[in-house]
């Protein structure tokens, strides 16, 4: 049952075949069974996805079918926020925290019937690229326990990619979604910017955090971002445009569809093995039609360091909160209020959190803000307008979502460098809040390797019709780990 | 050495919007701690601020009534620091490109000269909470309903030169956010405060001396005393060869001091930025203009007309202006009374004002109100009562329900101008004073006032007094 996708488990509840107690249970049991191994999730919420699930079973069978997800089983990273369940974000200083609402993202995919199994682990507050980040221990990757899954959203990569759940919620913030995909072999879009609310998802950095689904197909995908998408007058950053139907036009033809190869992806620096499946891919991809032509991207070089101020710079901010005065850690015996602010915090966050919240405080203070910050800032246009110009010439681009397949854990945290250039590909997408998705596109040593599209604005809906079209004529989507 | 005061002022309005500025919390004063704070006020993580549009509208109707220019591009930046009344660690608040630009200011001084005044800027920001030091033992609470509440940030240019001059642009600005009703004005709960940037240089120099920050002071009489002892306590450490020190200071009004709160170099880097969870706001020219169509006719226009159009001296017309209520209280009475303009500005400001500062009441919460007023003014300019009279029924007015005809009717306190019951009170009079009429006769003019006087008694008060008069020495002479 834990191999059908989404859309078969969907016309097996619908056909009687199995009730959605049967299936929330099936894969609650693999979670248990492989949890100890994975850890890909915080929290396992069994009682209430069981109720949730006999629930949407009397409800169908009194002719009452939700939502486009009815009784299907679903995770949520454990950055959402969920009503009356632990929410984390990987932190120590949410370790207690139960938060009063729903993300609009939980919401929504409740709404349409889905069935929250659990919050999966991530890198701490989604800083990460391994997720060895997390308070509650590092996630391996199903392929290979010895190798991490990527990260941040590594818990919902994991637990797709070992399929103990067949569809999961994750953010992106500079290839949190995608990055994870690729090492795990599934599936992961990310979504224009202001496409998908963002209330109630833990920010890290609010300009580039965006939620996207994870899954074992595009077809998944389609199917989960349909419920995701939309505009929400409660988080101002959001879109008002209407949705497409994702589902609706994964069947369209590739005929005509122009891709752009970025040479700054294909350079030296690309490993062989990767690049020789890439053309693979690409060479799939003309059967059906696609034409590519070679384009210039030239400021790529200047995504990661400008990532790397704009996101903390943000997070610095954003973390503010996190105070130990209304909710979250607190430190014992706190002697006065600069003791309970400095003890909760430094009890409170992990290394790598504090390490981004000092470049960013650093890069905002007077004196070095123009230095840094506004200059990030005006690269992040320069990269922007690479891409629009892009754009006027063809429809997608395409490239390596990450420069290796999975690395071993503790490989890369003696070098936080090293570990940030593992986003190499996947940042510029974000910086420009353009629509991303990874697809698994071959293996290498017995680790998968994904193929990386990005799309110009809005185009999720293109974006996941060359993706199934990719999926419907080769098989590397549908491998699971020995 | 002759010193010269330099004053700039930062006013913060509490804008009068239902809800706060970005989540839907309501705004009321005075509601039960942390009852009026919501997971966005709370900082809660994930929540997200949605910006009042109401609060944005208030702020450009600002900008019309003071004829500054408006930001058509807005962005909102986050001012960072830590305090236990910031939830989020930052303040939402504006930096470079805020709504409200380069503007002036009227402000009429006491000798009556009118003196102009920049405005700098004037910016959008969110308010923090509170901190509670009573009740707890060894510990502070905190409390949030304040935070979140929309407030207009007025910034002066340092072109004041006494602290009377810096109370009364202060009074302006409140007069003219309390007129175009973004603003209650309330300076005990908070809803006005004044910060005061003080400096000294010695007469005729060009360059601005150091200056010192007074906050807390939340009364106009305060501000003037803050700064008068500000400016004394830098011209004492001059005069002795001392250097002012770049600070904040707090005024104490029980000690009528300031005390430094923090100096510059403690100063916090607030490390502003962009928000990046608001989108920059853009203000079209169809929406100034919807906005100018509300704007209510302003002070100074307001002055001029009661001037030109009824008559008013100067000093009337400033005192009938002074807030929009007593204008609209003066224009009701004017016009439903048929009275003159300045018998109505006599009874207003008079009497009416009197009995509102004795039972420490604002107009707006006066017992009696423009309607009833304006029959009392109505009764004294047809003759019904005398001002004596009128005294008398407005006391009955204030305790209870009744008209100014009713309390007259039932109080029999009607003028009495027919001349054959005058008469006859007078005939009294004289019958019971013989000697009194005699010494009259005999030259001793003054007595008049003695026989008025019993006849007024006689008649309770409501004796034409005109008509008195008249009859009175007509029949002392036969």
């Amino acid at each position: 049952m834990h191999t059908l996708t989404l859309a078969s488990m969907r016309s097996g509840l619908e056909n009687g075949e199995f009730s959605s107690v049967e299936l929330c249970q099936h894969f609650i049991d693999r979670i248990k069974k492989q949890n100890e191994s994975l850890n890909a999730f915080v929290s396992i919420t069994e009682e209430q996805a069981i109720a949730a699930a006999r629930a949407a079973d009397e409800s169908r069978a009194s002719g009452n079918v939700t939502g486009a997800l009815h009784g299907l089983p679903i995770a949520h990273k454990d950055i959402f926020c969920t009503e009356g369940v632990r929410t984390t974000c990987g932190s120590r200083m949410l370790e207690a925290f139960v938060p009063p609402y729903n993300a609009t993202v939980v919401e929504k995919l409740s709404a349409a019937g889905a069935i929250c199994l659990g919050k999966t682990n991530m890198d701490e507050f989604a800083m990460g690229s391994s997720n060895e980040n997390s308070y509650f221990g590092a996630v391996r990757n199903p392929w290979d326990t010895d190798r991490v899954p990527g990260g941040s959203s590594g818990g919902s990569a994991a637990a797709v990619g070992g399929r103990l759940v067949p569809a999961c919620t994750g953010t992106d913030t500079g290839g949190s979604i995608r990055q994870p995909a690729a090492f795990c072999g599934i599936t992961g879009l990310k979504p224009t910017y202001g496409r998908v609310s963002r209330y109630g998802m833990i920010a890290f950095a609010s300009s580039l955090d965006q939620g996207g689904p994870m899954a074992t197909s595009a077809e998944d995908c389609a199917w989960l971002l349909n419920e995701m998408a939309g505009f929400d007058e409660r988080d101002s950053t959001s879109i008002e445009r209407d949705k497409d139907d994702y589902v609706s036009t994964l069947v369209n033809s590739l005929d005509g569809v122009t891709i752009g190869l970025p040479k700054q992806y294909f350079d030296a620096g690309l490993d062989a093995s990767i690049a020789s499946l890439l053309q693979q891919a690409i060479a799939e991809l003309e059967k059906l039609g696609a034409k590519f032509v070679d384009i210039d991207l030239e400021n790529q070089h200047l995504s990661v360091p400008a990532y790397y101020i704009v996101a903390p710079a943000e997070c610095s901010s954003n973390l503010a909160r996190f105070d130990g005065v209304r909710y979250g850690h607190r430190c014992e015996d706190p002697k006065d209020l600069e003791d309970l602010y400095k003890r909760s915090r430094a009890e409170g966050f992990g290394r790598e959190v504090k390490r981004r919240i000092l470049v960013g405080t650093y890069a905002l203070s007077a004196g070095y803000y123009d230095a840094y910050y506004l200059k990030a800032q005006k690269i992040r246009s320069l990269i922007s307008q690479d891409f629009s110009q892009a754009f006027e010439s063809v429809d997608f681009i395409l490239g390596p979502t990450t420069p290796s397949p999975a690395f071993k854990v503790g490989e890369k945290t003696g070098d936080p460098l090293e570990m940030y250039l593992n986003d190499i590909y996947t940042i510029p997408a974000n910086l420009a809040g353009l629509p991303g998705i990874s697809v698994p596109c071959g293996e290498v040593g017995g680790l998968p390797v994904g193929m990386q599209l990005v799309g110009n604005y809005f185009e999720e809906a293109r974006l996941l019709n060359v993706a199934h079209q990719y999926q419907m004529v080769t098989d590397w989507h549908t491998r699971i780990p020995g | 050495m002759q010193w010269e005061t330099v004053i700039g002022l930062e006013i913060h309005a509490q804008l009068a919007t239902q809800s706060k500025i970005f989540s839907a919390s309501s705004t009321q004063y005075g509601a039960e701690p942390n009852t009026q704070a919501n997971a966005v006020d709370l900082g809660m993580p994930g929540v997200l601020p949605v910006l009042n549009r109401e609060a944005v509208r208030m702020a450009v109707k600002f900008a019309l009534a003071t004829n500054a220019e408006i930001g058509r591009h807005n962005v909102f930046s986050r001012k960072n620091y830590f305090y236990p009344d910031l939830p989020k660690g930052y303040q939402i608040s504006q930096m470079s490109l805020p709504i409200v630009g380069n503007g002036v200011v009227s402000v009429e001084l006491e000798d009556g000269v009118v003196k102009e005044v920049g405005l700098t800027r004037a910016h959008l920001e969110e308010d923090a909470g509170k901190s509670v030091h009573e009740d707890f033992h060894d510990a502070t609470g905190v409390d949030l309903n304040r935070a979140g509440t929309p407030l207009l940030e007025i910034v002066s240019e340092p072109d004041m030169r006494s602290a009377k001059e810096a109370v009364a642009y202060a009074k302006k600005i409140h007069s003219i956010v309390r007129y175009i009703e973004i603003c209650d004005g309330n300076m005990q709960e908070g809803s006005f405060r004044c910060d005061a940037n003080v400096s000294i240089r010695p007469a005729g120099e060009a360059r601005l001396g150091t200056r010192s920050e007074i906050k807390n002071v939340n009364s106009f009489r305060f501000l003037e005393r803050a700064i008068n002892f500000e400016v004394e306590r830098q011209i004492d450490i001059l005069e002795s060869g001392g250097q002012v020190v770049q600070e904040t200071r707090l005024y104490d009004a029980d000690k009528d001091e300031t005390r430094s709160m923090r100096s510059k170099e403690e100063a916090n880097d607030y490390r502003y930025f962009p928000d990046p969870d608001l989108l920059p706001v853009q203000i079209e020219e169809e929406l100034i203009e919807s906005i100018r169509k509300t704007l209510p006719e302003l002070p100074d226009a307001r002055r001029a007309r009661f001037m030109s159009a009824l008559e008013l001296s100067e000093y009337d017309a400033g005192v009938m202006t002074s807030d929009r209520y007593t204008a609209d209280y003066f224009e009701a009475v004017v016009k439903k009374s048929g009275a003159s303009a300045k018998l109505a500005c006599s009874w207003i400001s008079g009497e009416l004002f009197s009995r509102l500062n004795k039972d420490g009441l604002e107009l707006n919460a006066s017992p009696v109100d423009a309607d009833r007023f304006s029959q009392l003014v109505e009764r004294v300019h047809d003759n019904t009562i005398s001002g004596k009279i009128a005294k008398e029924v407005l006391d009955k007015m204030w305790s209870g329900a009744d008209t100014a005809d009713q309390v007259i009717e039932k109080e029999g306190l009607r003028q009495i101008s027919d001349s054959s019951e005058i008469e006859k009170m007078i005939d009294d009079v004289i019958a019971a004073n013989p000697d009194q009429v005699a010494e009259y006769k005999s030259g001793k003019d003054k007595l008049l006032a003695y026989f008025v006087g019993q006849v007024m008694k006689a008649s309770r008060g409501k004796a034409n007094p005109g008509e008195l008069n008249k009859l009175l020495q007509e029949k002392l002479k036969g």
